[in-house]
Order: C-alpha cells, then sequence, then structure tokens
C-alpha cells in the first residue's frame, strides 16, 4: 500500500457558495481508477472531512460520490447568510485547504499505473 | 426534429468584458437564440440592499452591444436576465436605457424589446401574509413577517420560464428580465421552440456559466448548445477549449449544494439518470435528465435589508507575547469600546489574518503565526458612531496593558492612523418561498418599439 495526500491524485479540490446559505466542496480525482477504489473501500466520508474541519456534523447537510465528475462533493450550512456582517469569505471560495491534509492508503498498483 | 442553438458568451455578464473572438465565432454558427445571464447573490446582499451594479457601465453597454449586433444581424431573439448584476427594477432600467442608446448609435432597424420587472411590492406581499398566507423560509428562516418585509431594501422574485416564453409569444427580438433562475432564460426559448423541458432546463442549468463548462478553465468565451428533443450537444467557440464529459460533469455540479436534483419554478430537475457522452474531442452531450412538474408552482423570493453604516481599521501585530495571548487583547478591545463609549447600538468583529481571517470558526490549525493582521470592522446606525467604535477598537491594540509587555512604545503597527468607511453593511433578510397560481404574476412584462429612428 502507498498512502498518497490528496493533491497528488486529485485535478480539483475547490470550495464555492452554493446559494446564500451553504457552501459546497468539490473533490474531483484525476483518475478514474483511483476514484472507483476511494468510493468501493469509501476512503472518504462524512467523518473523515469532519475531522479535518471544525464544523458540526448537523451543519454537513450533502455528502455524495458523483460519478460523471469522478467527484465527491459535500456541502455545509454557514453559519450567516454570505456577505453578512463579519464575513470571512464572500464566495466561499478559500475553504477547502484543510482538505489537502487527507491521506489515502492506495494499493500499490493502482498508484504505479496512474502515476 | 426540432434543434435548436443557442449561443451564451459570459457566465455573468459584464463583470469583465467577455471575448470578441469567440463571440463572433459562435454567431457564424447561425444560432437561434443568444442568452446571457446577468446576475447572480454570490455578490452578496451589498448591492441588492443599496440597489447598485458591481461592473463598471462601459463594461455593460460592452456586452449588450456585441449581443444586439448580432441578434439584430441574424435576426434571432437576444435574452439577458437578472439585468445589471441585481436585477432589479433599476437594473432593468438601466440595460433597457443602454439598448435604446445603442440601437441610436448604431442606426439599427426598428425591433421589439421586452423589459420584465421581478421586483415585488411590500404591500403585495404585506396583503398576502395578513390574509393569512404562509410563506416559508429556506434553512430553517421563520417564515415572512411584515416586520422582515419592512427592513428589506428590495425584494425580488426569481422568475422562471414563463414570462419569458411569455414576451417570445408578443415576438419580442430583445428581453432584458429581472432576476431570474440562472436556467430559465436559456430553457425558456428552448421550450418555446419545442424542446422538452428536461433537455431545456438541463441545456440551462450547464451552459449558463458558458466557458466555464469546457476545458481548460476560461472565463470569458462563447459557448454553443445544440439542443434536440433526446440530447443537448455543448461545443466551446474558443480555439483552446474543448467539451469533454468529464468537463461537463464538472460544471454540472459546481456552486449547487445536491448534484442531482434542481428546483425550478414549473417543478424538479432530477439530474440522476444523466449520462454524460463524448461526442469527438472538442464536444460533449447529455442526456438522460428528467423533469417533473410540480402541483404547485412556486417561486424564490430574495431580499437583503440594512444592518447599519460601516468602518474598517487595519491593524498589525508582531510580538510573539501579544499574539500568544490574541484572545485577551480582542477582549480588552471589545471592553474598552463597551465601557469607554456612549454609543448604545453597534457591532464589532474582527478578523484576524494569519490565525482564522479566512475560515472563522471552520479553521482547525493550532499554529501560531509570526504576525498577525487584525481588521476590525464596527457597524452602528449612524456613520459617525461607527466610525467611533471602530476607532475605539482599533487602537485599544496600540494601548495594550498585557500585564508582561516590553515594547512600551506601541502593540501595534499601523499603515496610517484612520478607520475607513466601508459600504454599508446588509444582510440576506428574505429567502423564501411563495406560491403562484399564476406563473407571472409576481412580474410585470412591458413592450417598447426601439430603434429605427423612433425616440
Amino acid at each position: 500500500m502507498k498512502h498518497v495526500q490528496l493533491p497528488e491524485v486529485t485535478k480539483t479540490v475547490r470550495s464555492k457558495n452554493a446559494g446564500i446559505d451553504q457552501i459546497t466542496f468539490d473533490i474531483v480525482f484525476s483518475e478514474r481508477e483511483i476514484y472507483e477504489y476511494v468510493k468501493e473501500h469509501q476512503l472518504l466520508t462524512e467523518e473523515r472531512v469532519l475531522s479535518k474541519f471544525n464544523f458540526s456534523k448537523e451543519s454537513i447537510d450533502v455528502f455524495v460520490y458523483f460519478d460523471p465528475a469522478q467527484a465527491v462533493k459535500f456541502t455545509i450550512d454557514r453559519r450567516h447568510p454570505n456577505g453578512s456582517p463579519g464575513e470571512h469569505d464572500l464566495y466561499g471560495a478559500q475553504q477547502y485547504p484543510p482538505l489537502f491534509d487527507i491521506t489515502l492508503s492506495l494499493p500499490d498498483r493502482i498508484v504505479e499505473s496512474n502515476a | 426534429m426540432t434543434t435548436v442553438k443557442i449561443i451564451n458568451p459570459t457566465g455573468h455578464l459584464a463583470t469583465v468584458p467577455f471575448e470578441e473572438e469567440s463571440f463572433w465565432k459562435g454567431v457564424e454558427r447561425e444560432p437561434d437564440f443568444i442568452c446571457a445571464d446577468s446576475g447572480s447573490n454570490d455578490i452578496g446582499p451589498q448591492p441588492f440592499g443599496s440597489d447598485t451594479s458591481i461592473s463598471p457601465a462601459s463594461w455593460q453597454k460592452h456586452d449588450l452591444e456585441l449581443m444586439l449586433r448580432a441578434s439584430r444581424e441574424l435576426d434571432v431573439p437576444m435574452i439577458v436576465g437578472s439585468a445589471a448584476d441585481t436585477g432589479t427594477d433599476r437594473g432593468v432600467d438601466q440595460f433597457v436605457e443602454f439598448i435604446h442608446e445603442i440601437a441610436a448609435e448604431q442606426q439599427l432597424d426598428e425591433f421589439k424589446l421586452s423589459a420584465i420587472y421581478s421586483e415585488v411590492t411590500p404591500e403585495v406581499l404585506v396583503e398576502r401574509i395578513d390574509g393569512g398566507e404562509v410563506v416559508e423560509g429556506l434553512n430553517g428562516r421563520q417564515s415572512l413577517t411584515r416586520e422582515t418585509v419592512d427592513n428589506t431594501e428590495h425584494v425580488l422574485a426569481a422568475m422562471g420560464v414563463d414570462p419569458y416564453i411569455e414576451a417570445l409569444e408578443a415576438g419580442a427580438d430583445v428581453i432584458i428580465a429581472g432576476r431570474s433562475v440562472d436556467a430559465a432564460l436559456f430553457a425558456a426559448p428552448a421550450i418555446w421552440s419545442g424542446i422538452p423541458e428536461n433537455v431545456a432546463y438541463i441545456s440551462g442549468k450547464i451552459m449558463e456559466c458558458a466557458s466555464l463548462l469546457a476545458e481548460p478553465f476560461a472565463g470569458k468565451e462563447t459557448v454553443l448548445g445544440t439542443l434536440t428533443e433526446d440530447d443537448v450537444v455543448f461545443e466551446a467557440m474558443s480555439d483552446y477549449q474543448r467539451v469533454t464529459p468529464e468537463s461537463l460533469a464538472n460544471h454540472a455540479m459546481y456552486e449547487r449544494a445536491d448534484p442531482f436534483i434542481e428546483t425550478v419554478p414549473r417543478g424538479e430537475l432530477n439530474m440522476q439518470g444523466c449520462d454524460y457522452i463524448s461526442v469527438d474531442d472538442e464536444r460533449a452531450r447529455v442526456t438522460g435528465a428528467e423533469f417533473t412538474p410540480a402541483e404547485q408552482q412556486t417561486i424564490k423570493l430574495e431580499g437583503a435589508g440594512k444592518v447599519g453604516e460601516r468602518y474598517m481599521m487595519i491593524t498589525g501585530i508582531r510580538d510573539p507575547y501579544i499574539i500568544d495571548n490574541l484572545d485577551e487583547a480582542l477582549e480588552m478591545s471589545r471592553d474598552n469600546v463597551e465601557k469607554q463609549l456612549d454609543v448604545d447600538e453597534y457591532e464589532l468583529h474582527y478578523h484576524v489574518y494569519g490565525q482564522d481571517g479566512v475560515m472563522g470558526d471552520f479553521e482547525p490549525s493550532e499554529e501560531t503565526p509570526h504576525e498577525v493582521g487584525i481588521v476590525v470592522e464596527g457597524i452602528a446606525p449612524t456613520a459617525e458612531d461607527a466610525e467611533e467604535v471602530t476607532m475605539r477598537a482599533g487602537m485599544s491594540f496600540f494601548y495594550l496593558r498585557l500585564p508582561e509587555i516590553k515594547g512600551t512604545g506601541g502593540t501595534a503597527a499601523f499603515i496610517s492612523d484612520e478607520a475607513m468607511p466601508a459600504q454599508p453593511a446588509y444582510t440576506w433578510s428574505i429567502n423564501h418561498v411563495i406560491d403562484v397560481d399564476d406563473p407571472v404574476e409576481l412580474q410585470d412584462i412591458e413592450y417598447h418599439s426601439v430603434g429605427g429612428g423612433s425616440a
């Protein structure tokens, strides 16, 4: 097994507003084989993601594996609608970096054949 | 078989002027409609509350002029929704005026313009609430009250396809519309032309951000959607972009809470069964969307209310001892304002860059930075009070009386000794859903004759 950091196997890791009350995160894998393995073994879950951020389980509204884009998507409720007094990130665009810290254990052959 | 071609040059009109080269390539393909979205609540409540545009007039006119010239050359309808960033009545009027100006400058032959307004007067809502109607709030908001309506500057009803279809039916060549569901301004001409709703809505949903549906990333290039009864094929008009199944699927989930379901006034679009298929190296298509009409049509209401006048002050801190005791320093700042100022009503927010300025409460990192930048944000009913609150809170960092302070010359670094006026603070006060029996009941549709030497 090889341990890889999320940025090594993804082409997009982003966050953005989904309407005024929510922020949605997309993790798009570079290679379909890696995505399928991650999905089959549930290497990314709500709990895994929660452990990287400081938000509550109740605030996760959506968590799905979206096959057509070979991506994991999850959506959280904002504490306040976008642009309220005290806003930290109007577009919700810079909330994803803690995801970079995620390490995935993948079989050697999958890592090698998708290098 | 019915085929409808639509081009879209920009995901949000005039945030940056759109690219001309790919636009004219799109025009060469002889589309049936030229459509662009011009607004978004992404920009926050401030433009909606103050009823102002975020884009300069010159860029707005640039984009409108290109679209109008192409529309009149091809004699096909041009459609712009959520006009001038907010889709308020002011936004519609602003764009209508530009259309008149451009028509005169370009000496265009006479054409029919439709202006569709979607601001809801407070009286209309209050009457319905007083009559016992429950207007439900989204995401845990309480149902609409008279008080909330009173505290909102402009209430907008995000229109679906029906007002657009009515205008097209009446022969409109140019439609300038107020706040709309993004997909509607693309779905409407498709539905009007005989394309089934499932294809119409999935097309609108994917193409409303224009070249973001293609790869590599580009913001303001034109895309072409070719719709039939069964599918929609997308193509990028710029020569450095191409459309793939992945780029389409990637975009289909962009800025959406849920990649599978989308609600529009007429009903629900279900994308669970969608297939994203390659056509060739440059193009890809989507099939398999399902549309379920709603038993009761609903429209989303949006609006922003003013919180107060606002000032900001920037201060920098480099002393590690203070940074280690930052919570106490922030507490002292708050205390100073509370105890020393005679201001009744105010709000104070601290943005601590280097610590959690970007993520706020979500920030997991506990690393200690070597410096922090603190932006103090002070809000109060009057500018005078807002400035005073902000200055007092900001200045307190300079005079921190922490027990073991060594830096007695001053405990903060300023660029200049001032609190800076900012735009007033607003908040989204209305994000609700209202039933409509007549799908155009909340919109006003007007028709003008433009061009041909007419005034």
